[in-house]
């Protein structure tokens, strides 16, 4: 037990790798929150009318709502007044290919291991990159305009896309959902757009790095995913962010709209700054994220590595509307030192014969707090639902914690629900039995974890799987007991 | 925010508080009036729950707050035949007629050596040492047990003495009604010494006729390589409301089974808390209920592993009919250094109508490392499979039916091991579901068929 301590602890103190500031010029907004702020954000990004008016409505909802507490995690609350709402690199002219992106920016995407260029070229992915709020570069835009998929950033599709904007804004997560929702509704200040038409199927993974880097700003992304009758998609979300002191916020909304037939995958791997091992520093990441599957047979996959941010609280959900429409979620918390993760999903069965699984994993090592809640409804007139769900968790060490809440409410009597949950260890015998077969503790524990997590990553794409598999090792170095 | 209304809500009982510390209050001991303070203060200080408390959320008790019940000063006429209706053969009987000891109902004839039952307003009068253990258990949280310690008057003290082992069956028989809306507030003190054992049911009945209410609070302390089991057994009205909170303390090596088994009710809630307080010590929590019509029946579980080496084990299981609602919350804490803890939790849920709803709550915290922790929840019908194949060997569908939850409920009703409780609690669970099929099928669309099953 001793000697598995002492490997945690050294590998405890290895550094965050991701952690430095790129220093490119700032357009920074006064810190602070008020209607002038959001009216400077909306004129900023020369929005139309009705954008600024639906940001103002949610801006007066947020001033009436409280900050939610009922979460198992704690940290010291967010002054509003004190962040910059807006940061973007100044003002270029129009690029037209990726060499006239900011080299200092390019480098930040190399120093994190993705430089653009290569992605583009080797693993075909196109790259919608967000460095703070402003999209930088995007590529095989034209590639996609041929088949008629739209992927910019959201302000992008506010200036050529207005009535699909319009019409599918705050559909699925209103401006009145909840407090980090309203927020974010006000004063987002980018994110990316997807519309996927009619029987169309996306012909790569659409993916989009973002990226903390203004010092004191919060990031308010906005994402909007629509995929029309029978189309398809598959969408990657990855990040990292440097190393800081002060606490930053990041409050996302992402929001999904399968319509008949059409399957939407969403996949994330979340590498946010952690904070250091006595719990300074590091990412607040609360962030609201659903999908409706609005058609028949339609389908929503949520899968999430969430290894980063000091405190992660998260419920990526599914409105199962639609007939025989289907929600997954898949996901792999990691909490180490003083990290926290209140994260799980909600399915919410209305139609009959919806589906719907869950898998998650929770990892808690050091001090690490690791809560699953979620909730599992089926509505009266959800006819055969079906919903399974399992939860594990394992710890690392013994002063972490594992917490699991679901919450399941039944209101049909045809209605299938299964939960699971269970918590164990790295056992000493594990362990031994690799050691003795000369594998080194590292690659036990690393095997172990990975065989913990394989249902989750075997849902990832290629591209990820391979990155959160090593991103997994990191968090985990020095974790080991 | 609504403490205005909260403040309404509590008047009529703080009314009635009023009118019965005046009247018969005064006579008790100092250490009871204490209680009392302190009891009264808390409720005040937390007012009734409202939906917006987490641990009310899906159990809106409206319906209990809003009656204005008064304390049982009638007594219902002739309650014999209740008495007899759930009456054990071979027990040791100690009946409580609206909250007070009632000796012409009780049979305490037959009390084997080691082992004391008698009115606890009696005991704490003569300062029985056991009493020493009343008001101990951490319920501060709660608002009814703290509505209960402010009205404590009287109860049962069950106190089994260091190395007795008591065959005898003890039964306490709970009955609330009489003229008007009634309410009683009786408290149950259950004090078991080291390596003791023995099986106390609690029997709650509720006379016909009016909304009556039924507050019950009990506290075991459980030594030392004890071993008790105990029956929560509710048996109240359709209109009747229940509250019931049960904290047990666990010492070293100790084991309590809990079985409760809740037939009929508005409004039940059952919160049973127990602390691991010594290492290998070991707790069962089961229930099975039965819920129909409007009614609606929440168990709130807590199992708090403080200690090393400890085991936990909860089965919950559920029939939902009518317009009924189930909630279940079962947490287990496992604390840090509580290593070696196996804690298991199951939880199942039969839903009859599509216009029951079930709201199944696990909830796991974990602290330490070396646990075996498991929930499982799991809602549905009856299998449609195995239905079929009872079919096809000639059995009604009711009577299929019947087989099916059958065996579903007596995978809990099987281990109670108080010999003639369990006959008398699966006979009167079938009468009820019988009852309730009756209102499903139309009278003759199913042709009656019993419990039992048909062979050739």
């Amino acid at each position: 037990m001793s000697t598995s301590t002492d490997v945690i602890e050294q590998l405890a103190t290895t550094d965050y790798k991701y952690g430095f500031v790129t220093d490119i010029e700032q357009d920074i907004a006064p810190k602070g929150l008020n209607e002038d702020i959001v009216r400077l954000i909306s004129s900023k990004k020369h929005e139309p009318e009705w954008l600024l008016e639906w940001r103002l409505r949610a801006f007066r909802t947020w001033l009436r709502m409280e900050e939610p507490a009922w979460q198992n995690v704690q940290y010291d609350r967010v002054d509003y007044q004190a962040i910059s709402y807006y940061a973007a690199p100044k003002e270029k002219k129009k690029l037209n290919s990726m060499d006239e992106v900011d080299p200092e920016i390019r480098a930040t995407f190399d120093k994190l291991g993705i430089p653009l260029i290569e992605q583009q070229m080797l693993a075909g992915v196109a790259v919608d990159a967000v460095f703070d709020s402003v999209s930088v570069a995007t590529t095989f835009r034209s590639k996609l305009a041929e088949l008629g998929i739209i992927f910019c950033s959201f302000s992008e599709a506010v200036k050529d896309h207005p009535e699909l904007v319009r019409q599918y804004l705050g559909s699925v997560v209103p401006h009145t959902d909840n407090f980090f929702a309203a927020l974010n509704s006000a004063i987002f200040s980018d994110g990316s757009f997807v519309f996927v038409p009619k029987g169309v199927t996306c012909p790569m993974e659409l993916s989009t790095y973002f990226r903390i880097n203004a010092k004191e700003t919060g990031q308010f992304e906005r994402t909007l995913i629509i995929c029309e009758d029978g189309a398809s998609v598959s969408y990657l979300e990855g990040c990292t962010a440097p190393k800081r002191d002060e606490n930053q916020l990041h409050a996302a909304v992402v929001e999904l709209v399968a319509l008949d037939r059409a399957t939407i995958k969403y996949s994330t791997v979340q590498n946010w700054y952690p904070g250091d091992k006595h719990g300074v520093g590091g990412i607040y990441n609360f962030v609201t994220k659903r999908g409706h599957c609005r058609g028949v047979a339609s389908k929503i996959t949520w899968t999430q590595v969430e290894t980063g941010s000091a405190v992660t609280w998260k419920y990526p959900s599914c409105i199962l509307q639609g007939d025989d429409s289907v929600g997954e979620f898949y996901s792999v918390a990691v909490t180490n030192n003083r990290q926290q993760a209140d994260t799980g999903t909600k399915m919410i069965h209305l139609g009959r014969n919806t589906r719907s699984t869950i898998v998650s994993k929770g990892i808690s090592a050091g001090q690490g707090q690791n809560t699953y809640r979620g909730a599992v409804k089926i509505g009266k007139h959800a006819t055969n639902a079906r919903n399974y769900s399992q939860c594990d968790s394992l710890l690392i060490g013994d002063r972490c914690g594992a917490h699991t809440f679901p919450y399941l409410e039944i209101k049909n009597t045809s209605a299938k629900v299964e939960h699971e949950a269970s918590t164990s260890k790295v056992g000493e015998d594990q362990i031994f039995y690799c050691e003795q077969r000369g594998i080194s503790k590292e690659d036990a524990i690393s095997m172990i974890v990975s065989g913990f997590c394989k249902e989750v990553f075997r849902e990832l794409p290629m591209e990820f799987a391979v990155e959160a598999q090593k991103l997994l090792g990191i968090s985990l170095e020095g974790s080991v007991g | 925010m609504s403490t205005a209304t909260l403040d309404e809500r509590q008047a009529p009982y703080l009314a009635e508080l009023d009118r019965f510390l005046r009247g018969r209050g005064d006579a008790a001991p100092a250490r009871v009036r204490t209680l009392r303070e302190q009891g009264l203060a808390r409720f005040q200080s937390m007012g009734f729950p409202s939906t917006r408390d987490e641990a009310w959320r899906f159990t809106n008790v409206q319906a209990l707050t809003s009656t204005p019940f008064r304390l049982g000063d009638g007594v219902p006429t002739n309650p014999m035949p209740l008495v007899q209706r759930v009456a054990l053969p071979g027990a040791v009987r100690l009946v409580l007629l609206n909250g007070r000891f009632a000796p012409e109902l009780s049979d305490l004839s037959a009390v084997p050596t080691g082992l004391k039952v008698g009115s606890l307003a009696t005991a704490l009068a003569q300062g029985a040492p056991e009493c020493s253990h009343l008001g101990e258990a951490p319920m501060d949280a709660h608002p009814f047990a703290a509505l209960n310690t402010a009205f404590l008057e009287d109860g049962a003290l069950i106190a089994i003495r260091k190395g007795a082992v008591i065959d005898t069956p003890i039964h306490i028989v709970v009955i609330t009604g009489g003229t008007g809306k009634t309410m009683v507030h009786p408290r149950v003190l259950l004090v078991a010494g080291e390596a003791s054992q023995a099986t106390v049911s609690l029997t709650l009945l509720t006379s016909a006729g009016e909304a009556h209410y039924t507050n019950l609070v009990t506290e075991a302390v459980i030594g030392e390589q004890a071993h008790i089991e105990c029956v929560l057994d509710q048996r109240g009205t359709e209109g009747a409301f229940l509250t019931s909170n049960l904290h047990v303390s666990v010492a070293r090596q100790g084991t309590f089974r809990l079985r409760t088994v809740t037939l009929g009710g508005r409004i039940v809630r059952n919160d049973a808390s127990a602390l691991l307080a010594g290492e290998g010590a070991h707790v069962d929590f089961d229930g099975v209920y039965l819920v129909d019509g409007s009614g609606l029946v929440d168990n709130h579980t807590t199992i708090d592993h403080a200690t090393p080496h400890c085991t936990s084990h909860e089965l919950y299981k559920g029939i939902l009919d009518g317009k009924a609602r189930a909630v279940f919350n079962g947490r287990i804490i496992v604390r840090l250094d509580a290593q070696k803890t196996d804690a298991k939790q199951t939880n199942r849920a039969l839903l009859l109508s599509n216009d029951a709803t079930i709201n199944s709550n696990p909830q796991l915290e974990i602290f330490a490392d070396d646990v075996k922790c498991t929930h499982g929840a799991a809602v549905g019908q009856l299998d449609d499979e195995a239905l079929f194949y009872l079919r096809a060997r000639g059995l009604t569908e009711q009577a299929a039916r019947d087989l099916l939850i059958h065996a579903y409920a007596g995978e809990v009703l099987g281990r109670i091991s108080v010999p003639g409780l369990r006959q008398q609690l699966e006979r009167e669970l079938f009468r009820q579901l019988e009852r309730d099929l009756a209102e499903h099928t139309q009278a003759g669309a199913v042709p009656a068929a019993g419990a039992t099953v048909d062979q050739e």
